[in-house]
C-alpha cells in the first residue's frame, strides 16, 4: 500500500528525529504581505522539517497577541482559505510536509468534503484545529481519512491520564503536546526557566503513549529550550518567534537554524 | 437550512425540548450547541459539567439561591400593567420588571447563581465578559457578596458608551481590563476571558453572561434565567386571569430571551418573539440580527447562527446597543427559530430610541436601550392584535445608557428631541 500524506508526516519526524529534535515552523499565511507567501513559506521551509501554514480567523481564541495580530494582518490583505489553497497549487511542491493550522469555522465555510480532498491535492498531509476537541472531530476526521490525511491531536499539561490515553489512541501525523497552559506565544525569554520543571515527564509520559512521534509547543523561542526539550520530545514547534522574525524582516534562516542545531 | 427540515421532525425535536430532553447529552439543542474548545479547557469544563449536574437542582444549592434572590437581589419582580402604553397602543401591555432588580437588568439571576456555583467549586477567582456593563456590574456585585475575586473584560468601545457601568463594577471591587483587541466591544471580550481562562484553568470560574457559548453554559444560563418566565406566567394568571398572548424579549446573546419564553413554551396559545438589533439596516456590518440574517457555524465553542462572510470570517456588528451587540446567538434559540416555535424580528436604532422616549415619557420607566427593542416590537404587535394581551420582558433599566442618551435624544442642549 502506497504511503499516505499522514504517514509522510509520521515518516518525515521520525527521520529527522535518528540525529535531532525535528523542527515544525509556524508561519500566518499572507502575513506580513501576500505577494511574499510564497518566498516566506519556501525559506521556511528549506530551514524547517514541517511547516504549519496558520489559516487566519477573526477569533483566535487560543492565540496571544503576536499571532492574533498577524491574523488580522492577513485578514485585512484579503487573505482567505480558498486564496491559501490556490497558492499552494500554483506554486512548485514545497519539499518537507504541510500542516495547516486552523480555526474550526473557516473550515466549515469551505466545506468539510470539498477540503479534505482539494488540500489533499496540494500537498498537505495533516490539519490542526485548537477549537475541536475529540468529542467534536468525528466528522471532519471521516472526511480526512479518505484521503489520508490526519487530524493532529492536541494533549496538555492538564489533560488527565484516561483521557490521554483515549486521544493517543489512534493519533495520526503526530501528537501536538502543549507544553503550558495559556495562549501561544506566552514565554518572552525564550530560556530554559520559562518551561516548567515537569515538562520532561510530562512528554515523557505523552510519548510513551504516543503511536505516532510527539511534538512540543507553544512558548518555545530560544535554543536552550529546544536543548531542555530534546531528550524528551520528537519535535519543537516555533509559531510566535517565527512571525515576528518574519515581521520585522529579519532573517528566518538564523532564527530556525539556531532552533534546530540547538546553539544560539 | 429551515427548508430541509419536515414537520414532523419539527415537532419531535419541540417535543423533546418541552420534555426536559435538550440540551443532549453533547449539548446539543438539536444540530445546535455542543462543545467547540481548546483542548486545555475540557478538563475545566468537564469540572463544570459535573458541577452543574448534581449541585445546580440540588436542595441545599437551590434554597441557598432562592433566599438570596429574595433577600439581596429583589426578587419576584413586579409585574406591571402599563395603563398608558395600552391606551396608546390598542393592546393590553404588561411588563416583566426585571429593571427593577438589584443592579439593574436581568444579569443578576445568572451572576449570582454562577457565583454561588464558583464558590461551591472552590474557585480562586471569577472571570467574566461584559457588553452593556450589566452582567460585569452583576458579577462584581454577586463575587463581592459571596466573597470571590473578580476581573471583568469589557471592550473598550463600550467602556466608552456605557461609562456609568465601569465605576460601579470598579466601586464594587472588580478589576476591568479594557479589551483593545478585534472588534473592542461583546465579542472580542468573550475572546478575552477564553483567553485569560486558558492560562489558568484550574483556579479560574468564567462566569458567562448569556446563554451562549460552549456546553454547559447555555444551558445553565437558560435554568438560571428562567425564573423570569416562571415567576411571569404565575403573575399574569394571578393578576390578569389568563396567559398572555404573545410573549416578547429582545435578543442579544439570548438569556433574558430565553429565560422569559421558557415557561411558555409548551402553551400553544402563546405566540412568542424575539426582537434582534437592527441598527442602521439590513446589510451585512450594519446590524447585529443574527437569528433574521445569520448562517450556521461556529464562534466561542458552539454552533448556532452568526453573521460571517463566505469564507467564515466573522463579521463585524452594528447596534445602538452594546448589549445586543454580538454576531452569534444562543444555540437554543438557533433551534427555536428552526422549527417555528419563536419567531424573530429585528427593530433599528432610530425607532429604538423613540421606544425608549416613549416609554420613559408615558409610563416613567426609563427602558435600557437593549429592552427598547422589545417595545418596538411590543408596539408592532399591538397595533397588529388590538384587545389582546403582550408580555414584555423589560430586561433592564436605562441608567447605563445615559451617555449614549445625551448624544441622541437629549443632543439638543439637553432637551428631549
Ligand atoms: C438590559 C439588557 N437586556 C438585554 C441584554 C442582552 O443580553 P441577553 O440577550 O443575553 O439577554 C443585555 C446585555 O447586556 C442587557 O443589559
Amino acid at each position: 500500500m502506497s504511503q499516505t500524506p499522514a504517514d509522510r508526516l509520521t515518516q518525515a519526524i521520525r527521520d529527522v528525529r535518528r540525529d535531532r529534535v525535528a523542527l515544525v515552523a509556524f508561519l500566518t499565511a499572507g502575513f506580513p504581505s501576500m505577494t511574499k507567501f510564497r518566498d516566506d513559506l519556501t525559506t521556511v521551509a528549506e530551514h524547517a522539517d514541517v511547516v504549519e501554514i496558520g489559516v487566519p480567523f477573526t477569533d483566535p481564541m487560543a492565540d496571544g497577541v503576536t499571532i492574533q495580530r498577524s491574523s488580522m494582518g492577513a485578514l485585512s490583505q484579503g487573505v482567505s482559505l480558498h486564496w491559501i489553497i490556490r497558492e499552494l497549487a500554483a506554486m512548485p511542491p514545497v519539499k518537507v510536509p504541510l500542516v495547516l493550522m486552523s480555526y474550526f469555522n473557516p473550515l466549515l465555510a469551505y466545506g468539510l468534503d470539498k477540503l479534505a480532498a482539494d488540500a489533499a491535492l496540494v500537498g498537505v498531509t495533516g490539519f490542526i484545529v485548537p477549537d475541536l476537541p475529540l468529542e467534536e472531530s468525528a466528522v471532519f476526521e471521516a472526511e480526512l481519512a479518505r484521503y489520508g490525511v490526519a487530524l493532529v491531536r492536541m494533549v496538555t499539561p492538564v489533560t488527565p491520564e484516561e483521557r490521554l490515553h483515549k486521544l493517543c489512541n489512534g493519533a495520526q501525523g503526530f501528537v501536538y503536546a502543549v507544553t503550558m497552559t495559556g495562549t501561544t506565544g506566552k514565554s518572552v525569554e525564550g530560556t530554559a526557566k520559562d518551561l516548567s520543571a515537569e515538562v520532561g515527564t510530562y512528554l515523557d509520559r505523552v510519548r510513551a503513549l504516543s503511536p505516532v512521534p510527539v511534538c512540543a509547543g507553544f512558548g518555545i523561542r530560544g535554543p536552550a529550550q529546544v536543548r531542555l526539550l530534546d531528550p524528551h520530545a520528537d519535535g519543537v514547534i516555533v509559531g510566535s518567534a517565527l512571525v515576528e522574525t518574519l515581521e520585522r524582516g529579519e532573517s528566518v534562516a538564523a532564527l530556525l537554524d539556531s532552533l534546530r542545531t540547538g546553539v544560539a | 437550512m429551515t427548508e430541509s427540515m419536515d414537520t414532523a421532525t419539527k415537532a419531535k425535536l419541540l417535543r423533546t425540548l418541552l420534555d426536559g430532553g435538550m440540551p443532549d447529552e453533547h449539548g446539543r439543542f438539536g444540530p445546535f450547541g455542543g462543545r467547540y474548545i481548546p483542548e486545555t479547557l475540557v478538563p475545566a469544563f468537564e469540572r463544570l459539567t459535573e458541577a452543574v449536574r448534581t449541585t445546580l437542582h440540588e436542595a441545599s444549592f437551590q434554597a441557598e439561591l432562592n433566599a438570596e434572590l429574595a433577600d439581596w437581589a429583589g426578587r419576584p419582580t413586579a409585574l406591571s400593567p402599563m395603563r398608558n402604553l395600552s391606551r396608546r397602543w390598542g393592546a393590553e401591555v404588561w411588563f416583566k420588571r426585571e429593571d427593577l432588580a438589584h443592579t439593574g437588568a436581568h444579569k443578576i439571576n445568572n451572576a449570582l447563581g454562577q457565583a454561588l456555583l464558583a464558590k461551591r467549586m472552590g474557585a480562586t477567582r471569577v472571570i467574566a465578559e461584559t457588553g452593556a456593563g450589566q452582567h460585569g456590574v452583576a458579577t462584581a456585585a454577586a463575587c463581592a457578596r459571596v466573597g470571590l475575586p473578580c476581573v471583568v473584560y469589557m471592550g473598550e468601545v463600550d467602556m466608552a458608551r456605557q461609562s456609568p457601568n465601569v465605576g460601579r463594577m470598579r466601586l464594587m471591587g472588580a478589576t476591568v481590563v479594557p479589551v483593545t483587541s478585534g472588534d473592542r466591544t461583546l465579542r472580542a471580550a468573550i475572546d478575552e476571558a477564553f483567553r485569560d481562562w486558558v492560562s489558568d484553568p484550574t483556579g479560574t470560574f468564567y462566569c458567562l453572561g448569556s446563554a451562549l457559548g460552549p456546553h454547559p453554559y447555555p444551558y445553565l444560563v437558560r435554568e438560571l434565567q428562567s425564573i423570569i418566565g416562571r415567576e411571569a406566567r404565575a403573575q399574569m394568571l394571578a393578576k390578569a386571569g389568563a396567559l398572555p398572548d404573545c410573549v416578547i424579549a429582545c435578543v442579544g446573546g439570548g438569556s433574558n430571551a430565553i429565560g422569559t419564553f421558557h415557561a411558555f413554551l409548551g402553551d400553544p396559545s402563546v405566540q412568542i418573539i424575539g426582537v434582534e438589533a437592527g441598527g442602521r439596516g439590513p446589510g451585512l456590518g450594519d446590524n447585529a440580527a443574527t437569528l433574521t440574517t445569520g448562517r450556521p457555524g461556529v464562534l466561542h465553542g458552539t454552533y448556532t447562527l452568526l453573521l460571517q462572510d463566505a469564507e467564515g470570517q466573522v463579521q463585524e456588528t452594528h447596534s445602538v446597543s452594546a448589549g445586543l451587540d454580538y454576531p452569534g446567538v444562543g444555540p437554543e434559540h438557533a433551534l427555536l427559530r428552526e422549527i417555528g416555535r419563536v419567531e424573530y424580528r429585528m427593530a433599528c436604532d432610530d425607532e429604538v430610541l423613540e421606544a425608549v422616549k416613549e416609554c420613559s415619557t408615558y409610563e416613567g420607566v426609563l427602558p435600557a436601550i437593549e429592552s427598547a427593542h422589545a417595545l418596538v416590537g411590543a408596539r408592532d404587535w399591538a397595533r397588529q392584535n388590538p384587545g389582546k394581551r403582550i408580555l414584555v420582558g423589560m430586561s433592564g433599566r436605562g441608567d447605563k445608557d445615559m451617555p449614549t442618551l445625551q448624544t441622541t435624544l437629549l443632543a439638543n442642549n439637553g432637551v428631549l428631541s
